[in-house]
């Protein structure tokens, strides 16, 4: 359980690494909030999948049990409303005129 | 410069989601007692699902659910049933907000009459504060109008 979990959390770490390299390396807006909102909601999910798994290597009882389930609440909460703030971050952006990043400013 | 921001997937989102925080926010206060929250904190939960769905409909959907004569009145029940219990006691002959004489009322030994006492008062918190949020937030937002939607 503990190895399941250890695997679990170094997958989300990875993810959030690779979330941040995309939000500091990424040319303009919309990749950068394309990187944010797919690799953070993927890593918070492993992460607190990690959590949660970890929390029952002691065994299993009552208290482990619901604060497992907690834990996967706020999982199941991220994994609805990350997707949902990236999609208004970015379409309040399209409204109020930010322009995409094209191949024309590459060769300029 | 006025957008229209009409979008299905927020506007869903928000009406599925609305509900489970509220529920947390309620959780957060029957809890308050014995681990973190409490009254102010679960009182403002509350009223953040409201904010929600201003941001996600417009003012007038709230006012619907919500009207401003309803939050008025919630605004000062919330005072009211803090004051009382608190008055209560002091009727009762302790000190303003002791609860523990409320067990001369409550059928119920003095440390339990302590912990539902204190339930009460994270009540009263709660409700005052949820009003009081939910009256700021629309009366800044609409600068006092109170209706249209956000721009």
């Amino acid at each position: 359980m503990s190895i399941l979990a250890i695997i679990f959390i170094l997958t989300g770490v990875f993810f959030f690494t690779t979330a941040t390299i995309g939000l500091l390396r990424f040319p303009d807006f919309y990749c950068r909030m394309q990187a944010t909102g797919k690799g953070d909601t993927l890593g918070a999910l492993l992460s607190l999948t990690g959590l949660a798994l970890y929390n029952l290597h002691h065994g299993f009882s009552l208290p482990t049990i619901l604060v497992s389930i907690k834990i996967m609440f706020i999982a199941i909460f991220i994994f609805v409303a990350n997707p949902t703030s990236t999609h208004a971050i970015t379409k309040s952006g399209l409204d109020c005129g930010v322009e995409p990043f094209t191949k024309e400013e590459v060769i300029r | 410069m006025t957008i229209e921001f009409k979008d299905v997937i927020i506007q869903t989102i928000c009406r599925l989601l609305t509900p489970p925080i509220q529920l947390y926010a309620l959780y957060v206060i029957a809890h308050g007692h014995y681990s973190p929250g409490g009254g102010f904190q679960g009182g403002c939960i509350l009223g953040a699902s409201f904010i929600l769905m201003v941001i996600a409909y417009d003012i007038g959907e709230v006012k619907r659910r919500m009207a401003e004569k309803m939050n008025t009145i919630f605004c000062s029940l919330g005072v009211i049933i803090y004051s009382g219990i608190g008055a209560i006691c002091l009727i009762l002959g302790a000190n303003y907000l002791d609860y523990g004489i409320l067990h001369k009322i409550l059928p119920v030994n003095p440390v339990r009459a302590r912990a539902l006492g204190t339930l009460g008062i994270e009540i009263g918190v709660g409700i005052a504060v949820m009003a009081v949020m939910i009256s700021i937030f629309l009366n800044i937002a609409s600068g006092g109008e109170h209706e249209g939607a956000l721009e």
